[in-house]
């Protein structure tokens, strides 16, 4: 089976602070990985170099056979192969959630608006939002526009999902209807590639889970291993800090 | 009072009669003081000014009921003029500011050579007064006797506003662009939308609304300076009052241009601080 996704030996820095350094990873179509680490370890930084909104200092990221990391890569192309979910939503204030979704249907794969808006709402429906289509981000609460924006990446169909800790600004009693919508998609096939702190749930969701130390994925396996019988003591020592915390 | 008891949808919210009955009161006297402290205030000012020395001769020479009645028509009409040119200058600035904002924050290495020309326009034409820049483009352009171009001081005085209004506005412009936070281009851009795209749909929209009051405060501005035109002869409001005020050794007409400008601004400021207000609640998150 060839990967999806593949990262291979990727370093970036801003400025003189290196934040990836090395880094290796790679999915295989309909699989879940979830990288955990603590803050500044790099989790965001690889999201966002995956779909070309951060370059890379060196190394190849590979999408299918395409080479995202090319100096001469079409990356409005990649983008619309690869749907990313912000911490903060980033939805756009001044479009009702409709429009929202629809935006990049009907701009970039230049779908009718008759076609966008059937497929949107339909998509809407599924994440329990059709009532908010014609409301205005403002008017939701931070779970339903989060989800907004998860209707939002995947209105492009997207064939990898990339979610940036997407219920770290979430009130927790919101959490959960999130992690429901996330749970839908890898039953649905989804491939996602995800930077989580529930580690609860990565260990449920995930196929196989990503510890980053120090922009470099140090230890990676299934989720009972690592979160039982981690082989790295610094991945030990996380897990100690962050469930005992 | 009870505090318990079943939650009904719809319930009104309850205040203390108490509270109310001193809120109540509370915005009573507020006014009350308002209205009488503007009251006393309009009177002191009318008071001190009736009773100056000079007040007879200025009444006479300014505020003139025969003069009014006499140069009311002439100014009025001669101030058609500069409703004009202010009408069409507004829709020149707004679109070349535009130009000039994005091209300002673009960054595409080929268009290194306008945006060294936008930045020189907008230094020069916000440095220079307005009535100097009507000056030189009124007297100079003519004088070259260029084939082609034209003659009339009108068309050359509305250039020169457009030219001097344009690099103001385009500062608001590229301002309200900046404003706008990375992480919303971010998200168009993750959306496969490109570069022009973003800016049509997601920035520009977003900032137009957020620069609406300080555009506005501009415009309100641009109507009472298209009385500079009138330094190159053409009769509008301004012209029309000195010439009455020249024959008639009377300065009444100058007020009566005065307040036609100020009736034609009061809308246009008052509907700007209609917007600033809507702004405001929605950014306070309580209105659309």
């Amino acid at each position: 089976m060839t990967a999806l996704l593949h990262v291979n030996g990727v370093h970036k820095a801003f400025g003189t602070n290196p934040v990836l350094r090395g880094l290796e990873v790679s999915l295989e179509p309909h699989e879940v990985v979830a990288l955990i680490g603590s803050s500044g370890s790099g989790k965001s930084t690889l999201l966002r170099c995956v779909n070309g909104l951060e370059s890379i200092d060196a190394g190849r990221i590979m999408l299918g056979d395409v080479e995202v990391s090319a100096l001469d890569a079409d990356l409005d192309v990649v983008r619309r192969r690869v749907g990313i979910v912000f911490q903060a939503y980033n939805l756009f204030p001044h479009m009702s959630v409709l429009a929202n979704v629809t935006l990049a249907p009907i701009r970039v794969l230049r779908h009718s608006r008759k076609q966008a808006e059937g497929a949107s709402l339909e998509l809407l429906a599924r994440l329990g939002l059709a009532e908010k289509a014609r409301q205005y981000p403002d008017q939701l609460s931070g779970g339903q526009q989060q989800r907004v924006a998860i209707a939002r990446a995947l209105a492009m169909q997207p064939e990898l999902l990339l979610l940036d800790e997407v219920t770290s600004a979430l009130d927790p009693e919101l959490v959960g209807e999130v992690l429901d919508v996330i749970r839908d998609l890898k039953a649905g096939g989804m491939t996602i590639l995800m930077a989580t702190h529930e580690m609860a749930f990565a260990r449920e969701v995930a196929d196989r889970v990503c510890f980053l130390d120090r922009g470099r994925v140090l230890e990676s396996g299934p989720p009972g291993e690592i979160f039982e019988n981690p082989a790295e003591p610094r991945t030990r020592e996380f897990l100690d800090r962050f469930l005992s915390g | 009072m009870s505090a318990s008891g079943d939650l009904i949808e719809g319930d009104p919210p309850y205040i203390d009669p108490v509270r109310a009955a001193a809120l109540h009161r509370r915005s009573l006297r507020s006014s009350v003081v308002a209205t009488v402290s503007t009251v006393v205030f309009l009177i002191a000012v009318g008071f001190a000014t009736v009773n100056a020395p000079g007040w007879a001769s200025v009444r006479y020479w300014f505020f003139n009921g025969s003069a009014f009645r006499a140069s009311v028509g002439s100014v009025a009409s001669a101030f058609l003029l500069n409703v004009k040119i202010f009408l069409v200058a507004e829709v020149f600035i707004l679109v070349l500011s535009l130009v000039v904002a994005l091209i300002r924050v673009s960054t595409a290495p080929v268009l290194m050579p306008l945006r060294f020309v936008a930045t020189v326009f907008t230094d020069v034409f916000r440095g220079t007064p307005t009535l100097l820049v009507v000056y030189l483009l009124g007297f100079g352009m003519p004088a070259l006797q260029i084939k082609g171009l034209p003659n009339d001081p009108v068309i050359w005085g509305t250039i020169a506003l457009v030219l001097s209004y344009t690099a103001y506005v385009a500062e608001v412009f590229r301002a309200g662009i900046r404003s706008i936070h990375p992480s919303q281009r971010a998200a168009a851009r993750s959306l496969g939308l490109n570069v022009s795209q973003t800016m049509r749909f997601v920035v520009l929209p977003q900032a137009v609304r957020r620069i609406a009051p300080p555009l506005l405060n501009d415009f309100v501005s641009l109507q009472k300076d298209t009385a500079l035109v009138s330094v190159l002869g053409p009769i509008e409001a301004l012209r029309a009052a000195e010439i009455y005020s020249a024959s008639k050794f009377n300065y009444t007409a100058i007020v009566v241009a005065a307040l036609l400008f100020i009736a034609v601004t009061i809308p246009l400021a008052r509907f700007t601080d209609w917007l600033s207000d809507r702004q405001e609640r929605r950014d306070r998150g309580t209105a659309r």
